[in-house]
């Protein structure tokens, strides 16, 4: 399978977002982010036909996109007292918006099918080298406040009487969820990308009990699926993104019905 | 004097909380903040803690003061993945080199949490949490500490267990206590001062002589 480059290419990047979403994960479903995470990849969706209306990678129209989205909407969401009907409408309108920017820039529905489930095997060099450059960028923003960003995200009532700049340490991350949204939008689609930063680290809340353990499960997890879905994409020739949720979406339930099973008897 | 609390007034709009408050706590002291729900005790405690502007007034902690908190809230859910020891470890240093992991085991053994470091705080019993968040704040190596209600949700055994420890860090470490709380029965049984807030003004005196207008 490796003879061709095509796979060598999504092998290389699906590794890097996978271990980018895994660790952003961690912190996504300990902030209780995960229905802003859906949110940001329908803003996607909507960056994303803006590019393809202005000829340019829908990569970088959904960076745009999603780094305005998660600004504003992690700010109504911290002060709104309806955050969730707020986070909907905010969603409803860029869902709107992105249907129109594809219907107007006249392109096929192959384009919006890409946009919206993923193409990891049309991903060329330059675009892995995209995905790689900006995967490392939201790791390093992690590493850069790691220990701020623990504290905030598994004790934020602590982190605050400890004087920690919690407001800076939210908007960093906002930053970081959004990049990991556009990357990996490029291999589950925007509508699935949600997976990669929901699922694998859920399942890492049963099994790790610190922050290292989590991340170290929550990357394996994810690695395990996208990996072991390119491969069965490869083999029978049904959609990877398909395979990658339904690996996903498995453990997670293993994980679930195991921890259910301890704690009732 | 550790602390020295100089006029100090409190206003949300125009609605005041407290009004020239004036009173000193002394080094090695245990003192109780108490007052009826509602009084402005948690607002005080906020100023103190410079996580809240105080409209006028000010107030001083001695020059070597390392302030340890203990808040009233936290948002421990049932679910919630951390071990006792990693939930602690979140004030410590990114990196657990062998030097930290064994000052936050020594705290975990002053806290009487070392064999159930390795508990989901989510499964710790609401006792156990409460150590945990003093474990927490003690790996800042405090000289005094406030506690905010830090008994208010435990059954008797756990309460008395608290303060015991509170108590032994007063008594061994020389630690300042400022322990806030409604309960005056647990208050008169262990604290040495108390601080009655009440009616937007304070009064100050021994915890033997308390005669508060609540109980």
């Amino acid at each position: 399978m490796f003879q061709f480059e095509f796979m060598r290419y999504a092998f290389l990047a699906s590794t890097f977002i996978a271990i980018t979403c895994g660790v952003v994960g961690v912190y996504v479903v300990a902030r209780k982010f995960s229905f802003l995470a859906h949110t940001l990849s329908e803003i996607g969706f909507s960056g994303a036909a803006f590019a393809v209306f202005l000829g340019i990678a829908p990569l970088w129209g959904m960076l745009l996109f999603t780094l305005l989205g998660s600004i504003s909407v992690g700010e109504l969401s911290m002060r709104s007292d309806q955050k969730e009907s707020a986070i909907s409408a905010i969603s409803a309108l860029f869902i709107g918006l992105g249907v129109l920017f594809l219907a107007i820039s006249g392109s096929n529905s192959r384009y919006a099918t890409n946009i919206l489930f993923g193409s990891i095997i049309g991903v060329d060099r330059q675009g892995v080298i995209q995905l790689v450059i900006l995967s490392i960028v939201v790791l390093l923003l992690i590493i850069l406040v790691q220990k701020q960003l623990n504290f905030d995200s598994f004790d934020h009532i602590g982190a605050l009487s400890h004087g920690i700049k919690t407001g800076l340490i939210g908007v960093i991350f906002l930053v970081a969820l959004a990049m990991s949204v556009s990357i990996g939008s490029q291999i589950v689609g925007s509508l699935l990308v949600f997976i990669l930063l929901t699922l694998p680290s859920s399942t890492a809340r049963y099994l790790g009990r610190t922050i290292p353990a989590m991340i170290v499960w929550s990357v394996l997890i994810a690695l395990l699926g996208v990996w072991a879905g390119l491969y069965l994409g490869f083999i029978t020739n049904c959609p990877v993104t398909f395979f990658i949720s339904l690996i996903e979406v498995a453990i997670y339930l293993v994980a679930y019905f195991v921890h259910v099973i301890r704690h009732k008897l | 004097m550790i602390l020295n609390v100089k006029n100090l007034t409190m206003r949300f709009d125009t609605k005041t909380i407290f009004k020239d408050l004036n009173f000193n706590l002394k080094e090695g002291s245990m003192t109780a903040l108490l007052g009826p729900n509602g009084t402005g005790k948690t607002t005080l405690i906020n100023i103190l803690m410079k996580l809240l502007p105080a409209t006028s007034g000010s107030f001083q902690f001695s020059k070597n003061i390392r302030l340890g908190y203990v808040p009233q809230f936290r948002n421990i859910e049932a679910e919630y993945p951390l071990s006792i020891q990693a939930f602690v470890g979140l004030n410590a240093p990114l990196f657990k080199t062998k030097k930290v992991r064994a000052i936050i085991k020594g705290e975990l053994e002053e806290t009487g949490l070392n064999e159930i470091a390795n508990t989901r705080m989510g499964e710790a019993s609401g006792g156990q949490k409460q150590r945990a968040y003093l474990a927490q704040a003690l790996l800042d190596k405090p000289n005094m500490i406030i506690l905010d209600e830090a008994t208010a949700s435990l059954d008797p055994v756990a309460k008395d267990e608290l303060m015991n420890l509170i108590r032994h860090l007063n008594e061994e470490h020389k630690i300042t206590v400022l322990f806030v709380t409604h309960d005056v029965p647990l208050a008169r049984k262990y604290m040495d001062e108390y601080l009655y807030l009440n009616n937007k003004t304070i009064k100050q005196g021994k915890m033997s002589e308390f005669k508060g207008d609540y109980e």
